[in-house]
């Protein structure tokens, strides 16, 4: 037994050791995905495109819920965004780091697993702020959109808070889907989950049936929240709209803990 | 008095107990889809030692590695490494991995890789070592993805260096690389083991398991089917494709050569000599393995005056390899 050569760090050292291995985990992580333009370009591009065209050109100085649409679907596409950053962002990325081996020989190492779900995490937490930001500018230049610091700063808030269902989600699609059908199956969750819940058509303008399962999907809930920070009168209680985003991304932690165990066994 | 009688003591012993690093006893591992990859394997990796694990595809090399990596649980048996579960954050603080990935961040840089490996260490490897062991000097600013396959793999061992481990696994370390980068990492793994490293190999290079390993451990359907030095192996692997007539098995014979030459003695003649455990011809060469080659070629020469094209040569690993996870 020779222990001598090896001392394990005080407790206070490796504490600022540990909160230093998650701070560089999360910059790399958020460096890497920026740096990747063809992901980066189209997260952030994708929902303004739509923005410009369903929020900006069409339905000009109309009003919805008793605000303009422009700032109305500001809401909206702000869901989109958080929405498809982590969908691509984790769906895609881990499933390829797992397919690659990558995410063995991360596993491998010391590092926390913690801190790679959280590197993830946080980085679809920037993509979602850069996107709020980026359609809230468009849209006071664009748009006459008029939105007090306030109601950027609770936007913004909620923008963020939304990437963490979504990428919980993103992290159960990871470990079930194969990773030649993962853009594919992102997709098929990506577009008809935004649509069903009235993000590119507002709800009020969708059949009824529509309407009635709407509620069914996370991104409805945080839409929700969106349009009434917005100044919109919205259906259902804030609470409720909260509640409804913790059910999901309780199911999806437990669905996501259950598939990669199912893996583990498998391995 | 008593100081002079216990240095030699205390030198014997630090000679001969090698200190266990890491042990698989008697491991079966069973997939839940009912493939036996482990069937009651054991094996010990000691301090300061290059072990090469060999086998065929589907041999259950990988599934050895991945158990002592702590990637995966034995169904039965138990796993090791210092003396603690591999799964432990103690465990794997004192070992580097290298694995054959399909794709690592691509717009990650070489640097900002080795760093966020060096982090996951409280005493790792000084940077600048790092890019020297690994040859890195010049492109640690390049993105990963810009990287050409030697360059990549040479990254790939770089992180397994980072936290300056005690335990590396190398898995197929040099694919890809060209003959000099080969060599330079070949000096590399074995100025580790110098210093006191556990390096456990593997790889699909026969000629690079012979250059490296202190020892081999060949795998086959989940059991090891032999283990020693590189010219031990060779010799139990020449020595089992003709078991002789006696009936009994198969024993290391160090001496083991192969002898290729043309000569006009019968193969009942050659195999009535000294040493002789097989013949073999090919075109008009005949090929003898010998156990006594020096008493073969004595007699052989003494008989046949007009035997030319002599060569002697010792068995390659390759063949032994082949012949002992061969079916039959």
């Amino acid at each position: 037994m020779s222990t001598a050569t090896y001392t394990l760090p005080t407790p206070t050292k490796g504490f600022t050791r540990g909160l230093s291995i998650f701070a560089t985990e999360i910059r790399y992580e958020f460096l890497r995905a920026l740096r990747t333009r063809a992901f980066s370009l189209a997260t952030i591009g994708f929902p303004a495109m739509f923005y410009i065209l369903f929020g900006l050109l069409m339905n000009r100085g109309e009003h919805l819920g008793g605000v303009l649409v422009a700032k109305y679907m500001l809401g909206g596409y702000a869901v989109f965004g958080a929405l498809g950053a982590s969908i691509f962002g984790i769906g895609i990325g881990v499933s390829m780091d797992l397919s690659a081996g990558w995410l063995e020989l991360k596993r491998a190492s010391p590092m926390p697993p913690l801190a790679y779900v959280l590197s993830k995490c946080c980085s679809a937490i920037g993509f979602s702020l850069i996107i709020v930001t980026v359609l809230t500018l468009m849209g006071i230049s664009f748009g006459h959109v008029h939105l007090t610091l306030g109601e950027f700063a609770s936007i913004a808030a909620i923008a963020a808070a939304g990437a963490v269902p979504f990428s919980c989600l993103g992290l159960f699609m990871a470990f079930t889907v194969p990773p030649s059908a993962a853009g594919g199956v992102a997709n098929l969750v990506y577009l008809p989950m935004s649509y069903l819940s009235g993000l590119w058509v507002p709800l009020q303008f969708l059949p009824h049936a529509l309407q009635v399962i709407a509620p069914v999907f996370p991104t409805y809930h945080l839409a929700q929240l969106m349009y009434r920070s917005l100044g919109a009168q919205v259906p259902g209680a804030t609470v409720g709209h909260w509640f409804g985003l913790l059910g999901f991304t309780l199911v999806m932690i437990g669905l996501a803990w259950i598939a990669f165990r199912r893996r583990e066994q498998n391995s | 008095m008593p100081t002079l009688v216990e240095m030699p003591e205390t030198l014997t012993a630090a000679h001969t107990a090698a200190e266990t690093v890491a042990s698989l006893t008697n491991v079966t591992k069973r997939y839940a889809n009912g493939v036996l990859a482990l069937d009651n394997l054991s094996l010990t990796l000691r301090r300061g030692e290059i072990v090469a694990l060999l086998g065929p595809n589907g041999a259950g090399k990988s599934t050895a590695v991945k158990l002592l990596m702590g990637l995966s649980s034995p169904t039965s048996g138990s796993v090791s490494i210092f003396n603690a579960d591999p799964r432990h954050t103690a465990a794997r603080l004192r070992t580097g991995v290298m694995l054959q990935i399909g794709k690592a961040p691509e717009m990650l840089r070489v640097r900002e890789h080795i760093q966020l490996f060096r982090g996951y260490y409280p005493n790792p490897m000084a940077y600048a070592d790092i890019l020297k062991a690994a040859g890195l000097d010049g492109i640690q600013d390049r993105f990963f993805g810009e990287l050409s396959g030697g360059q990549k793999q040479r990254t790939l061992f770089a992180i397994a260096l980072a936290g300056d481990p005690d335990l590396i696994f190398l898995d197929e370390p040099t694919v890809g690389l060209d003959i000099e980068a080969r060599r330079s990492m070949w000096a590399q793994i074995r100025s580790l083991a110098a210093r006191g490293k556990t390096v456990l190999l593997t790889t699909h290079y026969l000629e690079e398991a012979d250059a490296l390993a202190h020892r081999i451990i060949v795998i086959n359907k989940g059991k090891i089917v032999c283990e020693g030095t590189p010219a031990e192996v060779k010799s139990m692997g020449a020595a089992t494709p003709t078991p002789k007539q006696d009936g009994s098995t198969a024993t290391p014979q160090h001496g083991l050569k192969i002898i290729r030459c043309v000569t006009t003695l019968t193969p009942q003649h050659l195999q009535a000599m000294p040493g002789v455990t097989h013949i073999e011809s090919v075109n008009n060469l005949t090929l003898i393995t010998s156990a006594q080659p020096e008493a073969t070629l004595r007699e052989m020469l003494a008989l046949d005056q007009n035997l030319h094209s002599l060569e002697v040569q010792c068995p390659l690993l390759e063949d032994a390899f082949l012949a002992l996870t061969s079916d039959h």
